[in-house]
């Protein structure tokens, strides 16, 4: 088997996911077209090198729909000879498609790939391409399909995780990236977003809230409350966990990963490759799985999936360096960290999508890149990237510098 | 013909009156429909009709289905191919009715339902007189099916998938004139002018075409996932239903199904949908339990098929209630209802007027609510006569005693009546637990002392349970059912017994409730897989609200009456517990298994995780499930074998209606016979031998798993229906 190395990665920051979103008057094919230029221009890349681009979407539909990769590839004026694909993993689509461009990579298929995704959520809103796991009543009912913020918050009542415990937990992930952006941790790999006159658009992740507190976070309502009681998702959650007396609602916006526009790409290859381009390898993937759970809760894959790549690779917790899962919601990392015995300053080191948002498409892609760049800083060796996905999945990744 | 008449006047219009000569109402009976089917074809055929309209010749339109027929033919576990193949007539015959090529409407005079709306629906169009008495509606999801020859497609079709999908999963009833508002019907007219307004629309050239048989037809609102607002429409609907029917009714999510996948499809296409999911509720055992509990049998009930031979019709004038408490008030309130004079006494005039506020309060309600008119709500409370003087119980063909439940009281109250009633008066006593023998020894006449034993609250809930003392006379039982007929009640009728049916076996279910506490089984799990089971409440939650100390109490003046004879079960230890030790007495006092919060919402009381530690291995949900329901089913076979029960089908109607048994098993015997006797017999020896006696299979159960027979089998099928 060929090994995958990571030559660089690039990300956009990410714009609020809102009409007042900086980022909202970019198009998706926008979006991803300057990050695929960043790549090119960062490397000096022979495009022509290239065997693909993968892009994870999880609404491939209007703006984001006809293989959006593809479109970018032309539109950044990258040779044409670069196929394009997108791919759907739900949350860990960005982190599937740098595992596939690996995949091709490890396989002996590709020499040079693109793995990245994206999500203008403030354009192309969540659920647009709607679907039978929320909408086909005979695949609802028979798979007790509730929203992920009743799973996040059925977690909490399982686990006995309080509010503030879960807003403790926020406001930590909002002092670390807050910390990581003054000390510029993320400044090699964000490339600002410009309109067409050259201005900038943004160049830093708004959605953040330095200095925020568990006072202002008490204050914020229950996200969940209602569709749980109201439109019964809560006796749906019951039927399944009759073990819990009742969901404890501690999820709120100030405790969830925040909704946002943004893209990612991570160009992957093989050693021989690298050097022929004159490119220095940072890190091999090392291995990558993924894993389904229980679809109503939705959102304990990440343990099954770290397990499951651990052992494929032959190693154990105390192997990782870092971990980085996606803060989809408090109780994901907290359940995470529990039942892998993992200490909070093991993981999220800089803050997650509590903080800084979680643009569903390409954000496997982004945490990738920046555990790897803080390995870089810490100096340290491996890390292992998760994320929680729909439909009860989850999918991870073992990096390790080189 | 039979069951129609086709007349066709001069101006070439077809008039079919559906009319079945033998039947008090019309039924979509198998007769109707080969008739119907030839009525359609002459329509076709004959180039001197021009167009039909269909009428009543009574004054309902068509009442539904032939449910006792229906019942009968439904197979549990049986091959739904062949129930396609068999039960998609009717459906096609309605399909041939709109694409007939000639315009049909429908002259709806008076209440249309199930299979009598679907063929409105196959109508060109719907002409409704407006009878605010008549009702339209599709409620097949009530007795577990789902409308099976067109209801699920024309209905979306016509108004719409968010306003359908209500009435098919509710069976809502509808006014014509709200059926006219959400466009169920075309046009609204005077009762009698139906058939006019119906010929007029043919004659002004209305099309023989459905608009769903027109090109480039949509569904209004728009239909399938493609259409956003529809993904929310789905998603909150199925939770919805979830949570009403815990995944015990497989009709409702049937008919989502059926609407959500036929109403992207072409007509002929979606029928064929709905005929495929009806025939897989044909032969579900959920549907034949419920047609056979809540409709057959229950009908029968309703119609007093225990009603013992050669006792003279009676009816009560004059009804004198004992004691004005809440059963007193309740019992006040549903007789003055039904135009009953009542007299309503208690130790004090004030005491009596307190049971009387309970009338004033139920019909304010109505009153504000709109359901009911200033003038008649005052009516009904002028019949309520308040006292607390024995001899204003003159004249009262019926008295009922809801005194305290202790034997002095009753035989105080008994001697006190006796000495002013008329001879041949009946008295009723509505304890729900002592014997009714016992407390017939305080009459100078035990043939006329009963047991009648309402439910509580008496205004809401239908059973009332009649039970017979060693003396008790057919005439008295005659009269009691006589007037629970009076009041609209279903009545059931046990032998006497410590708690009768319904108390004594609804405590098994509360008491395996406290024996798992006991036991270190979660609470939360206890009480969420009684819901999930289908029980309207929790058995720690209800044990709650009839009071703990209640629960105790009763179970020490059991244990002092029966001596040696008393089982202990691990549910006696958990109650002294809990009134004795640490003084949880039950809501009324404020604190039990639950705590309670002052806005009326209640938790778990954590402390019982302290006395009663949880065990480190919890059993599964399906465990749990199948203790709670097999202790109650095990308990009402054993009222059967002895003698408590007289009939099968009066064990599931008073467990369905008495305690809320749930309905989706067909009831307590009903669910032996759901599970199957055989694995029912074994999984009971399991867990006998687990949990204890209490799970002992009585003989006569054994002995019909052993020889194959069923309880409705050996009971035969006229049994039930006899009066149905």
């Amino acid at each position: 088997m060929t090994d995958a190395y990571i030559f660089d990665h690039v990300r956009s920051p990410r714009g609020k996911g809102r009409s007042n979103g900086s980022l909202h008057q970019v198009t998706p094919i926008d979006l991803a077209t300057q990050v695929l230029a960043a790549v090119r221009e960062r490397n000096e890349l022979d495009t022509s090198k290239l065997d693909d681009v993968i892009f994870g979407c999880t609404a491939p539909v209007g703006e984001q729909g006809s293989v959006i990769p593809r479109l970018a590839v032309l539109n950044a004026d990258y040779d044409q000879s670069v196929p394009g694909k997108q791919l759907n993993r739900f949350c860990a689509s960005g982190l599937e498609a740098v595992n596939t461009a690996a995949a091709q990579v490890m396989s002996g298929q590709s020499d040079l790939a693109i793995g990245g995704g994206i999500e203008c959520m403030s354009r192309v809103p969540m659920g647009s391409d709607s679907g039978a796991m929320h909408a086909d009543p005979g695949f609802a009912y028979k798979s007790y399909f509730v929203p992920q913020g009743i799973g996040a918050d059925l977690i909490a009542s399982l686990e006995g995780f309080t509010r503030e415990d879960v807003d403790a937990y926020a406001v930590e992930s909002q002092a670390r990236a807050a910390n990581a952006w003054e000390n510029g941790y993320f400044s090699n790999s964000v490339v600002a977003i410009t309109d067409q006159l050259g201005n900038v658009l943004l160049d830093r992740d708004e959605h953040m809230r330095p200095g925020t507190t568990a006072e202002d976070l008490a204050g914020l309502k229950a996200a969940f409350e209602i569709p749980g009681q109201q439109a019964g998702f809560d006796a749906v959650a019951l039927q399944k966990y009759p073990q819990v007396e009742f969901i404890n609602h501690v999820h709120t916006g100030g405790n969830s990963s925040g909704i946002v526009d943004g893209a990612a790409a991570v160009l992957v290859g093989t050693k021989a490759m690298g050097k022929a381009l004159g490119l220095e390898p940072r890190a091999r993937i090392k291995g990558f799985s993924s894993i389904g759970t229980d679809p109503t809760i939705m959102l304990t894959g990440p343990a099954p999936s770290a397990e499951k790549v651990l052992k494929r690779c032959g190693m154990a917790v105390k192997d990782i360096d870092l971990f980085e899962l996606n803060e989809a919601f408090a109780s994901v990392v907290m359940l995470f960290m529990r039942q892998l015995d993992i200490e909070h300053d093991r993981i999220n080191v800089n803050g997650g999508a509590i903080a800084m948002g979680h643009p569903l498409g390409a954000t496997g892609a982004m945490i990738l890149g920046t555990v790897l760049d803080e390995l870089e800083r810490r100096d340290q060796g491996t890390a292992l990237i998760n994320l929680c996905v729909g439909g009860g999945m989850g999918t991870a990744t073992i990096i390790e510098r080189v | 013909m039979k069951t129609l008449d086709i007349k066709t006047d001069s101006d070439g219009i077809a008039l079919i009156t559906i009319d079945l000569k033998d039947r008090s109402m019309n039924v979509v009976s198998p007769e109707f429909i080969v008739e119907f089917d030839q009525a359609v074809d002459q329509v076709a055929g004959d180039e001197n009709i021009r167009g039909a309209v269909v009428t009543s010749g009574k004054s309902s339109f068509i009442a539904g289905a032939d449910l006792l027929q229906i019942v009968d033919e439904i197979v549990p576990g049986g091959d739904p191919k062949a129930a396609f193949v068999k039960w998609s007539g009717l459906q096609q015959l309605y399909r041939k009715l709109e694409t007939c090529g000639k315009p049909v409407v429908a002259a709806i005079n008076g209440t249309a339902l199930g299979g009598g709306l679907e063929l409105c629906l196959a109508c060109h169009h719907r002409v409704a007189a407006d009878n605010p008495k008549a009702k339209l509606g599709q409620p097949e999801v009530q007795v577990g099916l789902l409308p099976g020859a067109g209801g699920t497609q024309r209905l979306p079709r016509l108004i719409g998938l968010e306003a359908a999908l209500p009435l098919l999963l509710q069976g809502t009833h509808l006014s014509p004139g709200k059926a006219a508002e959400l466009g169920v019907v075309d046009l609204l007219v005077s009762p009698g002018q139906e058939v006019d307004a119906a010929k007029k629309w043919i004659l002004d050239g209305g099309e023989a075409i459905q608009p769903w048989d027109k090109k480039g037809f949509k569904v209004p609102g728009g239909a399938g996932l493609m259409n956003p607002k529809a993904i929310q429409t789905q998603m909150f609907g199925v939770a919805l239903l979830q949570k009403t029917t815990n995944h015990n009714y497989p009709a409702p999510i049937a008919i989502m199904s059926a609407v959500y996948e036929g109403s992207v499809l072409p007509i002929d296409t979606a029928l064929q949908i709905e005929s495929k999911y009806f025939a897989e509720m044909l032969t579900n055992v959920v549907a034949r339990n419920m047609i056979r509990t809540l409709f057959v049998s229950k009908g029968a009930a309703d119609k007093l098929v225990r009603r013992p031979q050669g006792v003279d019709r009676s009816k009560v004038t004059k009804l004198g209630v004992l004691g004005a408490g809440m059963m007193g008030a309740g019992i006040a309130f549903v007789s003055a209802r039904a135009g009953l004079q009542v007299v309503l006494l208690d130790r004090s005039k004030d005491d009596a007027e307190k049971g009387k506020d309970y009338s004033r309060k139920l019909l304010q309600k109505r009153v504000d609510r709109g359901r009911m008119n200033a003038d008649a709500a005052a009516e009904v409370l002028e019949l309520i006569h308040t006292t607390d003087d024995y001899a204003d119980l003159d004249g009262c063909e019926y008295v009922i005693e809801a005194v305290f439940e202790d034997r002095g009281v009753k035989a105080d109250v008994t001697a006190k009546t006796e000495a002013v009633i008329g001879s041949d008066a009946i008295f009723g006593s509505n304890t729900s637990t002592l014997p009714i023998t016992g407390l017939a020894k305080a009459s100078k006449r035990a043939e006329s002392f009963i047991g009648i034993h309402f439910f509580s609250p008496v205004d809401k809930m239908p059973l009332v349970e009649v039970i017979v003392g060693e003396k008790t006379s057919d005439t008295a039982i005659a009269r009691t059912l006589d007037y629970i007929q009076q009041i609209r009640k279903t009545p059931i009728v046990v032998n006497d017994s410590r708690g009768f049916y319904t108390s004594r076996v609804f405590s098994t279910f509360t008491r395996e409730g406290i024996a798992m506490l006991a036991e270190g089984v979660n609470p939360a799990l206890i009480e969420n897989v009684a819901k999930h089971a289908g029980m309207p409440v929790g058995p720690l939650a209800v044990t709650d609200e009839v009071s703990l100390e209640l629960a105790y109490t009763i179970g020490k003046q059991t244990k002092a009456d029966l001596g040696d004879d008393y089982v202990v079960t691990p549910a006696d230890d958990v109650m002294e517990t809990m009134v004795v030790e640490l003084e949880r007495r039950g809501k009324r006092f404020g604190a039990g298994f639950y705590e309670y919060a002052d806005d009326g919402s209640k938790r778990l009381w954590p402390g019982l995780a302290k006395h009663f530690p949880l065990s480190t291995e919890q059993p599964s949900p399906e465990e749990v499930k199948t203790r709670l329901l097999y202790v109650q089913a095990l308990d009402a076979a054993r009222c059967l074998e002895e003698g408590v029960l007289t009939h099968p089908a009066d064990a599931d109607v008073g467990s369905v209606f008495g305690w809320g048994f749930p309905p989706y098993t067909g009831g307590t015997l009903s669910y032996i016979e759901t599970v199957g006797l055989k694995a029912f017999v074994a999984e009971a020896d399991r867990l006998a031998k687990t949990y204890g006696a209490r799970f002992q299979v009585p003989d006569g159960l054994r002995g019909m798993a052993e020889s194959g027979n069923t309880y409705y089998g050996l009971a035969g099928k006229g049994e039930a229906r006899t009066a149905a």
